[in-house]
């Protein structure tokens, strides 16, 4: 780690160093969700549940629109993974290999054995910090690139326009342009599976241009200042009055367009277990979340307000526009991994397009 | 607010619900609200001074609770938190008005809820409107009934009986015999019965859940049972969280168990179970409990977050958000805890302690209690697991063989022995694929139990092959294997394998439980230590409680027979005192139904094994002042040797007086020294010698090996055969201490002296009297405190005597002594050097803390002595015994020197009958209307009763008799009518013409025609399938009470020819 501590383990999976930026993550299920995560782009992820691999990894299959069965993406997107028991034998009736063989198709270094409690420990009280999976034989190298200040969005968004199908075929599906900053592929089930068509842009791509009754802005890694031409775009569209979604970076990016700062978070918020509250309201939920930045409440302007609260630390967790059909959420009601207790909200969306 | 209780322990119902309660009466508390408990377990913490404001140590029934609540007028009730009786007696309350009459507010879920899920039909209605699947279940009143819903359904199929706790009652059928059979027995406990297709196989997963008014809600843990389904969750190990669920299947099936409580509407906490398919995403919900339940218990324990405490400021109105997380004191209280280890929960079962019992493991519950183990693998969890049971094993290996022939017969039909066999088929070779298909068990658990197989033979390999290599010790202490288990795998002494481990530094680290992951920092002292790690977690001392010296207290572990909620409650007692005395108490205790592992009862709490290995290590890391080891049971008392002799100090009385009081042959010697009566005694060694002493004194006489708690290796016999017979059972029992025979002395008192000494004087005592004569164990008689009929002559006797004792031994703490007495003359046959099962009974009704005192003693502080004369105390406590033969499917209902009874209750009166009745009403017995049938054994017993009969027939009941004894009775001018022995015939001749038939004793149990059973069986010989056991058991079958002791026959026919239910006071004391 670049603090100096050193951790020692067996080496699972791809049989290389790797680099990135070490952050934890609590939820106790979600291993193959978790590592296609794009938002997981750059990092190496430690598991704070001991044992991993129990269930092995399901196939890669996708429908025929392309979306991945069961997978957030494509391909494993975080750098490597570190926990304190491999489950060498799987057990599960949709699984069609192990971790193990998966990471190594998918060259992704893993280690196991780790006090994965004690690492935790260290990135809460030092934050998340660049760390490496040192093999025997290969030298360390600190300090990496920091993969913050890479623009990883534009890594992992789509490099065209990609237009998804309603299920169900409706005769006049609502359309809404989703702008991919390295978009997790429940969130496009969750659009087609409510008879929405799906419009993908690229990051930077001017959507203005484009036909839509709802904008969204998806979920994606790193620092949201990399994404100033989305937050450009946003802000045209923000002039006009057809609603506006957004979900984790998605956040991040409205909120900038709308004025507001980010700060990057000590460790972040990678759980199934955070509890939000809806801004004048009783009601609370458990939320699922990955994110390193955060919005600053202090900086939001006055046509906007707080949506939703983290009960933990009081950080800002979705912002909404006092009169206009905006909003956006920190958290992930598209779930998967965790839990499925926001989902509800992708039908107000769709509602209100 | 008024509480009530769950009674005494029973299968199904046990210790769990004094934690959820004492934990509900805390919340209440600090509300500053004024509390009322209504529970007649005496030996629970939740019924000591200073939890509950008022306590009435009454049954809990409706008509007790209905004059409860007519005294006391309280605003609202709380049902949750005494189990399924509690619930029971609330939706009974409330059908008959009674909770409207007063205006009695339930506190949490609705009543109508409640009902909603345990009316089967109700249920399954409910979960239709929402679109969950549950399992199609047809309800049938009686057999045609049923007949017809096995027709649709097709077998298997599982029949359960509608509001029963623990799935008693229930059975699998494959065939229409069966299930006439299983619907017979389900009927004696339930009007209704529920056939249902059996889902044998699948997977059962649980999920905790917690609701509030604003309809906010959150699961707090799941978990899923290593048995497939169709083994009860009571009888099975259980993993928390659930290992071999994806993402999908976890927030599939949680996002279901949430729309069901909101749905239903729970308030407060609920546990909904699902059946899951191994193969799809398919599902059933088997069952939700709108309550507190073992399972809940469990969560609590596993994860840190307080269930029964949060549950109870939801019933006030509280919102979830409102509270905060008891861990981190900062975060809310609505969140889901996030878990950075694994547990397990195995059961422990005691069923070589009943005759004739059925040893197969289903869907009914016989397990009498729990472990709970904690670690950071699996195999590391589940070796952790199976030591805490405290049956002998080692581990997963190396234990004892299991004497298993036919290894696939008994994976398919399992038994108590279940997980011993699975080590048995995979150290002979048999395929996971093999075992999979017998049992079912998820193949992920049956591979990592192959992986310990796999280490513990590269163990073997190393036997007698020079030191271990490090990386090897290192594999198995990850793997949970103790010390102990590498020795015997590498035939070397466990203290060379303790040595070269810290040597290598391969030594265990110390881990929070702070309920989530690590993520926040918590000052929390709930702990465990695991080999899968590197770095311990406990914060260095910082705050004056942590800077004071520590003193360990050695708790109690699993609730099994004999050792119960009452050594939880000494436990409890003694911490609460050592911090009073500013000392930093640690806690080292693994039974998560008790109170002690409550993480707020101590200053730091170890959820760990009370082994030899893992007390030193926690002793290592801590450095206590000394080590209680004599408020827990025997399992701490069998470690005060050992653990003086590893240089660790232990408090009280020195460890080598306890082993003179503990080696029965170096007792006996001091006893004998001390010019104090034993029965006459001898070590054996030889058949001949025995046949010399028993020419000496003759039979019947009792053997036993020495360091046995509840008598689990002791037994009479009665002749020569029996004697050769159990001689050799018991070597096998022990070979370590040499097996002791004594003279058994029939129709004798039995006393119990408990008692405080310090420094070999003591200060404090209570003597209380069996009411049974000696011969049944004292776990399972009936006593009386303080005594009442004992001569004052023989009560100076058995005070001088046991303070020679007391100053022979230089006790310091408590001790218990039982006495036989007879015409005034006083012998000694047993002497125990740790506090009793009776101490929390006689605490309480004498109103003197004996576990105080005891501390106080063993911290040094020379406490002055109590006035323990109780010769004018206004009342008197009984206690009675709680039996659980109803769960234990065949076996013989019968008391003798083998403790048998799971549980207590302990109730006070002004009168010797009164006390007796309450307490005998709390255990389930019940006031016959009208006929009671009689069938005693020799004439002694027959003479015995003749009092009793005579006073039933007086009070206008009419009596049933067998044979033998309807001639005596009626020699005796007693009305009887005669009945016939399940093997006699109507041929005998004696219905003359014009009379009717003679009835059959059976048939009028299962048509229960009679209210009552006495049957004293002949003598404590090993029985066969006799008459008088069919009869036995057919009581219990059909929920008939039962009596098999003549003394207490007639206290209780006594105790009701003097008084109604009603005339009993409803007060406190």
């Amino acid at each position: 780690m670049e603090n100096g501590s050193e951790y020692k383990g067996q080496l699972f999976g791809w049989d290389a160093a790797a680099e990135g930026e070490a952050v934890f993550s609590t939820g106790m299920v979600g291993y193959p969700e978790n590592l296609t995560d794009p938002s997981y782009a750059g990092q190496i992820l430690c598991v704070t549940f001991p044992l991993v691999g129990n269930y092995g990894v399901p196939a890669t299959d996708t429908d025929e629109q392309g979306i991945s069965l069961n997978f957030e993406s494509e391909r494993i997107w975080a750098r490597g993974l570190v926990i304190s028991e491999y489950s060498e034998a799987y057990s599960h009736w949709d699984a069609v290999m192990s971790l193990d063989s998966w990471l190594q198709q998918q060259h992704i270094p893993a280690i196991y054995g780790i006090d994965t409690r004690a690492l935790t420990q260290e990135l809460r009280e030092e934050g998340a910090m660049g760390a490496m999976i040192v093999p025997e034989g290969v030298e360390k190298n600190f300090p990496i690139n920091n993969p913050n200040e890479e623009n990883l969005i534009a890594q992992v968004s789509c490099k065209q326009v990609i237009r998804y199908k309603p299920k169900g075929g409706s005769a006049q599906p609502k359309v809404v342009c989703l702008v991919d900053c390295g978009v997790k592929h429940n969130i496009l089930r969750c659009f087609v599976e409510r008879g929405v068509e799906v419009v993908r842009v690229p990051w930077d791509y001017d959507f203005n241009t484009l036909q839509w009754d709802g904008l969204f802005v998806s979920n994606g890694p790193g620092n949201p200042a990399h994404a100033q031409a989305t937050v450009e775009h946003l802000r045209k569209a923000m002039q006009g009055e057809k609603p506006i979604f957004g979900i984790c970076m998605g956040n991040q990016l409205l909120a900038r367009a709308a004025g507001a700062q980010t700060y990057k978070l000590k460790f972040g918020h990678r759980s199934h277990n955070q509890p939000v509250r809806m801004a004048g309201s009783k009601q609370c939920f458990i939320t699922s979340q990955n994110h390193g930045y955060a919005v600053d409440n202090n900086t939001l302007g006055s046509d906007w307000e707080p949506w939703f609260e983290n009960m933990n630390d009081g950080t800002n967790e979705g912002i909404r526009h006092k009169t206009k059909p905006f909003c956006s959420v920190q958290f992930h009601p598209e779930a998967s991994s965790g839990p499925t207790d926001t989902g509800f909200l992708f039908d107000k969306f769709i509602e209100s397009c | 607010m008024l509480l009530l209780g769950s009674g005494a322990l029973k299968i199904g119902q046990a210790g769990e619900f004094d934690y959820s309660g004492s934990q509900a009466l805390k919340a209440l508390r600090e509300e500053g609200i004024e509390t009322v408990l209504l529970n007649p377990n005496i030996a629970t913490v939740q019924t000591s001074e200073g939890v509950a404001d008022k306590v009435y140590f009454l049954p809990v029934t409706p008509s007790m609770t209905e004059r409860v609540i007519r005294k006391e007028r309280p605003d609202g009730i709380l049902l949750s938190f005494g189990g399924q009786t509690a619930l029971n007696c609330g939706v009974e309350l409330y059908n008959a008005g009674v909770l409207e009459k007063y205006g009695v507010e339930v506190l949490g879920t609705p009543v109508e809820t409640i009902m909603d899920t345990e009316d089967r039909e109700r249920f399954v209605e409910r979960l239709d409107e929402i679109g969950v699947k549950t399992i199609r279940s047809y309800p049938a009143e009686n057999i045609a009934e049923a007949e017809k819903a096995a027709e649709e359904l097709g077998y298997p199929l599982i029949v359960r009986a509608a509001y029963a706790l623990g799935g008693l009652g229930s059975g699998f059928t494959d065939n229409s015999e069966q299930l006439h059979e299983v619907c017979e027995k389900a009927f004696a406990f339930s009007k209704q019965v529920l056939v249902e297709k059996s889902l044998r196989g699948w997977k059962e997963i649980e999920y905790e859940v917690v609701r509030d008014h604003d309809n906010n809600c959150i699961t707090v843990c799941n978990m899923e049972n290593f048995d497939p389904l169709g083994i009860h969750t009571g009888e099975s190990i259980v993993v928390a969280p659930s290992q071999t669920l994806s993402n999908k299947d976890f927030h599939f099936l949680r996002e279901l168990a949430i729309r069901i409580v909101r749905h239903l509407g729970i308030v407060g906490e609920c546990n909904v179970q699902f059946a899951y398919d191994p193969d799809s995403t398919d599902y059933r919900v088997i069952e939700v409990n709108a309550r507190l339940s073992r399972s809940s218990a469990l969560a609590s324990k596993a994860t840190g977050y307080p269930l029964a405490f949060v549950a109870t400021k939801l019933g006030l109105g509280y919102g979830l958000a409102e509270l905060k997380n008891s861990v981190t004191k900062t975060t809310p209280a609505f969140f889901e805890p996030a878990l950075d280890y694994v547990v397990c929960k195995l059961p422990r079962w005691d069923l070589s302690k009943f005759r004739h019992v059925s040893r197969k493991i289903g869907s009914s519950m016989k397990s009498v209690g729990e472990v709970m183990s904690i670690g950071r693998s699996f195999e590391e969890c589940l070796q952790k697991g199976l030591r805490m049971i405290g049956q002998g094993a080692n581990g997963f290996t190396e234990n004892k063989p299991t004497g298993t022939e036919d290894l696939e017969a008994a994976l398919r039909e399992p038994t108590d022995l279940r997980v011993f066999v699975l080590a048995e088929a995979l150290q002979a070779g048999m395929s996971i694929e093999r075992i999979y298909q017998l049992t079912k068990i998820d193949r992920w658990f049956l591979q990592k139990l192959e992986s310990i197989i796999r280490t513990d033979k590269e163990l073997r390999h190393h036997a007698g092959a020079g030191p271990l290599p490090a990386a090897l010790l290192q594999k198995a202490k990850r793997q949970g294997f103790s010390d102990k288990q590498i020795a015997i795998a590498t035939a070397q002494p466990e203290s060379a394998v303790r040595t070269l481990r810290k040597q290598l530094g391969i030594v265990p680290m110390v881990k929070q439980i702070d309920t989530l992951a690590a993520e926040f920092p918590a000052r929390t002292n709930y702990l465990y230590m695991t080999y899968n790690g590197t770095v311990s977690d406990r914060p260095a001392p910082t705050d004056a409680a942590d800077s004071a010296p520590s003193i360990v207290v050695l708790g109690s572990g699993a609730y099994r027979i004999g050792s119960s909620v009452e050594f939880d409650w000494c436990s409890v007692t003694c911490m609460q005192e050592i911090r009073r005395q500013g000392y930093t108490g640690i806690m080292i205790n693994y039974n998560p139904e008790t109170v002690s592992t409550d993480y707020d009862m101590c200053d730091r709490l170890y959820f760990e094994e009370l082994t030899l290995e893992r007390v030193l290590d926690i002793c290592e890391t801590e450095q206590p002042k000394g080590v209680v080891v004599s408020v827990g049971g025997q399992i701490p008392n069998n470690l005060a040797l050992p653990l003086m002799q590893a240089g660790i100090p232990v408090l009280g009385t020195s460890p080598q007086d306890i082993d003179r009081a503990e080696d029965r042959h170096k007792f006996s010697q001091i006893v004998d020294a001390l010019g104090i009566g034993q029965p006459a005694w001898s070590e054996l060694t030889t058949l001949q010698d025995v046949d010399a002493f028993i020419e000496r004194v003759g039979y019947p006489v009792l053997v036993r090996p020495s360091y046995v708690l509840s008598g689990a290796a002791m037994n009479v016999c009665y002749d020569r055969r029996n004697l050769e017979h159990f001689l050799s059972l018991a070597a096998e029992v022990s070979e370590e201490h040499p097996v002791v025979i004594s003279k058994f002395m029939t129709r004798c008192k039995e006393i119990e002296y408990d008692a405080v000494a310090d420094g070999g004087k003591v200060i404090a005592y209570a003597i209380s009297e069996h009411i049974e004569y000696a011969g049944v164990h004292s776990g399972d008689a009936t006593i009386a405190f303080p005594s009442q009929k004992i001569y004052t002559a023989t009560e100076r006797k058995i005070r001088r005597d046991a303070e020679k004792i007391a100053q022979e031994l230089h006790i310091t703490g408590p001790f218990n002594i039982q006495f036989l007495a007879k015409e005034n003359e006083v012998k000694v046959i047993e002497c125990n050097l740790r506090a009793s099962r009776s101490f929390p009974f006689v605490s309480k009704i004498m109103q003197i803390n004996l576990g105080d005192l005891a501390t106080k003693a063993m911290l040094g502080l020379r406490p002055a002595a109590a006035d323990c004369d109780m010769k004018a105390l206004p009342y008197v406590g009984v206690k009675a015994s709680q039996f659980s033969f109803a769960r234990l499917e065949d076996a013989d209902p019968m008391l003798g020197v083998d403790m048998s009874s799971t549980g207590e209750a302990g109730c006070i009166g002004s009168t010797m009958s009164e006390a007796l009745l309450k307490a005998l009403l709390a255990v389930g017995y019940t006031i016959p209307k009208k006929r009671i049938l009689i069938s005693s054994g020799d004439a002694l017993q027959k003479a015995d009763l003749l009092q009793a009969c005579r006073l039933i027939d007086e009070n206008g009941y009419e009596l049933y008799a067998t044979k033998g004894t309807c001639k005596y009775l009626n020699d005796n001018g007693i009305r009887a009518k005669r009945v016939l022995w399940p093997s006699e015939t109507e041929t005998g001749g004696t219905a003359s013409a014009g009379e009717e038939s003679t009835p059959r004793a059976l048939e009028m149990i299962q048509q229960r025609e009679v209210e009552m059973v006495i049957n004293i069986p002949k003598d404590f010989s090993e029985g066969e399938l006799t008459n008088g056991y069919k009869i036995r058991r057919a009581a219990v079958d059909f929920n008939i009470p039962l009596f098999t002791n003549a003394r207490l026959a007639t206290a209780f026919i006594r105790a009701i020819c003097r008084m109604k239910e009603d005339d009993l006071e409803v007060r406190t004391y």
